[in-house]
This record gives structure tokens, sequence and C-alpha cells, in this order.
């Protein structure tokens, strides 16, 4: 059964998350991806406020396609979460407490999950046409100049994921290939 | 000789660019439709529903599938016969291409200086195009918009001609094992064999202009792409990577005759919105 869940994550909500539960998120999510993730890292690195402020909230990994006239956004499916990996620990020490894309995350990011108290999740790849429709509206708040890669906070109205890598250090994608795989003769 | 406008060329990329992003192909809806049927795991049967609901919805409201509209693949085979006018060639492919993905709202996804700045070029050019000439008098165009994730898991090896036909399977499925849930299973493996080092990444994506569901016509591929298919189906990973029976939609191998020293693999990988549209001028 889907459990419904609304933004901004706190450490309560997030200690009763587990690996392989279905989630419908409604509130705020904040899209960045590669060259956004650059971008915070360098502010970091150099002591300077960020343009969004992380405590609680949750980044979707994903560079939607441009609106139609009358749309609120285009497209908007996960984008491959291990490119993120190398950004993701320092902005978790930010008090960002939840990621989705899709695609399994080093060790680095699952032990800052787990320090944290933070999870990540997963959207179904490959569904861009049918989240979009669980995004109610969009703006960009930073970054405009890159285009599809700008952070863009979205409004989302049950909007479904799975949890992957929950703050015990449990990850669906290994436990269910192990689950269902299978030796040569067997 | 018959005397073709490039215009036409570029009418027909811009129109093929919208129609690939936004149309899943039969092909691939009637796969997912019986893969419903036989996968194994729950989630990932509710996996494959999402993704025929989202194939549906993106077919009745013109969106794109996924917001990874892709570089820009295409393939021109041009007859012999034919005298290109007004203009370059390459130069209206691209014009194609940049009013394909702006007029219909697809993004752009090309960075030039990939290893530095990574500025987007604003109009997903260049293509990547792959022109042949043919006989006859037409010019068959396919675009294959490509996205991001599953050509990240794409791989080539220069193999030893001693690791031989275990060699080759066990490379291609480590491969497909690696790609895990990052290549948006159920996935199409595109394989070249042979040939050299540029040649055999260009069989491995032409590969994948195959027909989902189709056999190949030599006996000798199609037992390698049955055995293929049937191991990378044993590895678990399931659809959209979440454990379960089909990783795998299909296998297509294409080969050329190798060097006497050489035996290459490469191993195209293409997620489950596999798009590629065609038309003849």
């Amino acid at each position: 059964m889907d459990r419904v869940i609304t933004t901004p994550l706190t450490d309560e909500l997030v200690e009763s998350l587990h690996a392989g539960d279905r989630l419908l998120i409604t509130g705020t999510l904040y899209t960045a991806r590669d060259a956004a993730h650059k971008q915070l890292a360098e502010l970091i690195d150099k002591g300077e406020p960020l343009p969004i402020d992380l405590k609680g909230q949750i980044i979707y990994f994903v560079g939607p396609t441009p609106a139609r006239p009358g749309e609120v956004i285009g497209s908007a499916g996960p984008t491959t979460s291990g490119r993120m990996d190398a950004y993701s620990p320092r902005l978790l020490d930010l008090g960002l407490k939840g990621m989705i894309g899709k695609g399994s995350r080093n060790e680095a990011v699952r032990e800052s999950l787990k320090r944290n108290k933070a999870v990540y999740m997963a959207a179904t790849g490959g569904a861009a046409a049918l989240l979009a429709q669980r995004i109610t509206a969009a703006k960009v708040v930073a970054y405009e100049d890159l285009g599809p890669e700008a952070i863009r906070e979205l409004r989302v109205k049950e909007f479904p994921v799975v949890v992957i890598n929950d703050m015990y250090g449990a990850d669906l994608y290994a436990e269910g290939r192990k689950k269902f795989e299978r030796k040569e003769d067997s | 000789m018959r005397e073709l406008d490039v215009g036409r060329v570029s009418d027909a990329i811009a129109a093929l660019a919208v129609d690939a992003c936004c149309n899943l192909g039969e092909d691939v809806i009637r796969f997912l439709d019986q893969a419903i049927e036989r996968e194994k795991s729950e989630t990932g049967r509710d996996v494959l529903v999402q993704l025929l609901e989202n194939a549906r919805l993106a077919h009745d409201k013109r969106a794109p599938l996924c917001q990874d509209t892709g570089l820009a693949v295409v393939f021109l085979e041009v007859g012999q016969e034919v005298h290109f006018t007004g203009g370059d060639l390459e130069t209206a492919v691209n014009e194609g291409v940049q009013r394909g993905y702006t007029n219909g709202y697809l993004r752009k996804s090309a960075v030039a200086d990939p290893i530095g700045a990574r500025k987007n070029t604003d109009d997903n050019t260049p293509a990547m195009l792959h022109t042949r000439i043919v006989p006859g008098d037409k010019v068959r165009v396919t675009l294959a918009p490509k996205g991001g994730g599953a050509e990240n898991m794409s791989a080539l090896a220069m193999l030893k001609p001693s690791q031989g036909r275990q060699g080759a399977i066990d490379f291609i499925v480590d491969t497909v094992s690696k790609a895990g849930s990052n290549a948006c299973p159920p996935i199409i493996v595109g394989v070249g064999i042979g040939g050299t080092f540029e040649k055999v990444a260009y069989l491995a994506k032409h590969a994948l202009l195959r027909e989902v569901g189709s056999t190949n016509p030599d006996p000798r591929l199609a037992e390698l792409e049955d055995e293929i298919e049937r191991r990378c189906n044993l590895l678990g990973i399931g659809p959209a990577g979440l454990g379960g029976t089909i990783t795998v939609m299909d296998v297509f191998v294409e080969e050329l005759p190798a060097h006497i020293a050489s035996m290459p693999v490469a191993v195209n990988i293409q997620c489950n919105s596999a798009r590629h549209k065609r038309v003849i001028l």
C-alpha cells in the first residue's frame, strides 16, 4: 500500500522509512542535476551561501523538457543518480534529507545517508510524461542560464517513488536483484 | 539522376524528432504488454504498467516519453542516383534537428567542450550522422534519439581471439550486469562483433534499429542472441532494476569479419524508451 508523506522531511519521518516502501510525496521538491550540483559544491567549497536552503528538503535529479504553452512543465523523469555521488554527501551534511533519481549510489553516499538520517528514493526511469502529471507548479529559483539544468522549485501532489536506500543501510537494488538472480542450471 | 532538395531532409528530420520522442514503437508496446504476464516480480509488473501508461499518455498529449530526448543519431541511406540540391546535406540535417527539438519542445542535451565548460549548444546539434551510399534513387532517413543514461553504460572491448565465443558472451553479459538499474531496464542490447575499433561501435548502434521480437536471419547469430538474452535475464535486475525476471527486451547482433589479430566486441545499451522513426524520401 502506498503511503502519502509530506515535505519537508523530519528525522522522525526518515526514521520510519525503509527500503522497498512505496511513497507518494506531496509538497516541494528542488530539481538539480550535474551542472547545478557542480555549482553548489563550488559555493560550499568557498564557504559561500547556497541559493536554496536545503534543510529538510528533497532534491530531484531531473532536467525536464521545456513546457508547452499552458503546461506547468514538460516531461520530467529521473536521471541517473550516480553522477551526483561526488557531490551528494556535502549537501546531505548541510541538512538535505532526501534525493530522488534512478540507479544505485556509491558507498560514500550510503554512509552519508546513515550519518545524516536521510533517504534515497527512485522514480521510474522512462515514465517522464506520467511523472509530470504529478507536478502542479514549477519555477526556476537558481541558475536560469543552465536551461534544463537550472534549479527549479516544484510543487508535487502524490509523486510516486520507492525507497532504495534508507538510513539503516538497506539497498533495494541489491536486495531485489539477489531475490531474482538465478544460476545457469536452476 | 534524381534531384532532391536538402530542405526535404531537414523537414523529415524535424518531424521524425517529435514523432520518435513522443510515440513509442508498436514493437516495444507489444513487448511491454506481454511482459506484464511473464514478469515474476510484483514491483517489476508495476513498473511495466507505468511504462505502458506513460506511452499512452505521451502519445495522447504529444509529450516526450522521457525527459532525456537524447542526442539526435541520424542514419541516412542515400541512393547513389540522388543528386542533392539547395544546400549541403550535413547543414540540412542539423537544421532539421535544431527545428525539431526547438519547435517540438524537446530537451536540448548537447554540450560543447565536454571536458571543460560543457556549455549547451542550445539547439541539440550536432546530429550524430551516419551516411551510407546505397543503390537506387531514394533516401532513407532514420532518426534515433539516444539518451545518456543507457549510453553511459555501453562498452567496447578489443578481446583476444583466444577468448572466443564464450569470452564475447561473458563480456556482453558483464556489461549488462554493470549497467544494472542505471540503464532503465528492460533494455535492448545492441551488439557489434568484428570489424575495426570504430566500425564495431557503429554495428552495435545500428543493431538497435531492429524490431523487438524479430529473429536474426542468420541462424548462428539468432542462437547467439538467444543465449545472451537468457543469460542476461538470469541476472535478476528486472524492470527499473528493482529485481525481476525481465531485464532485457531483446538482443540484436551485427557482425563483420575481423583482423586476424582482433576480436572487437561492442555493446550499446538502449533504455526502455527505445525510440527510432524512419521515412523514405
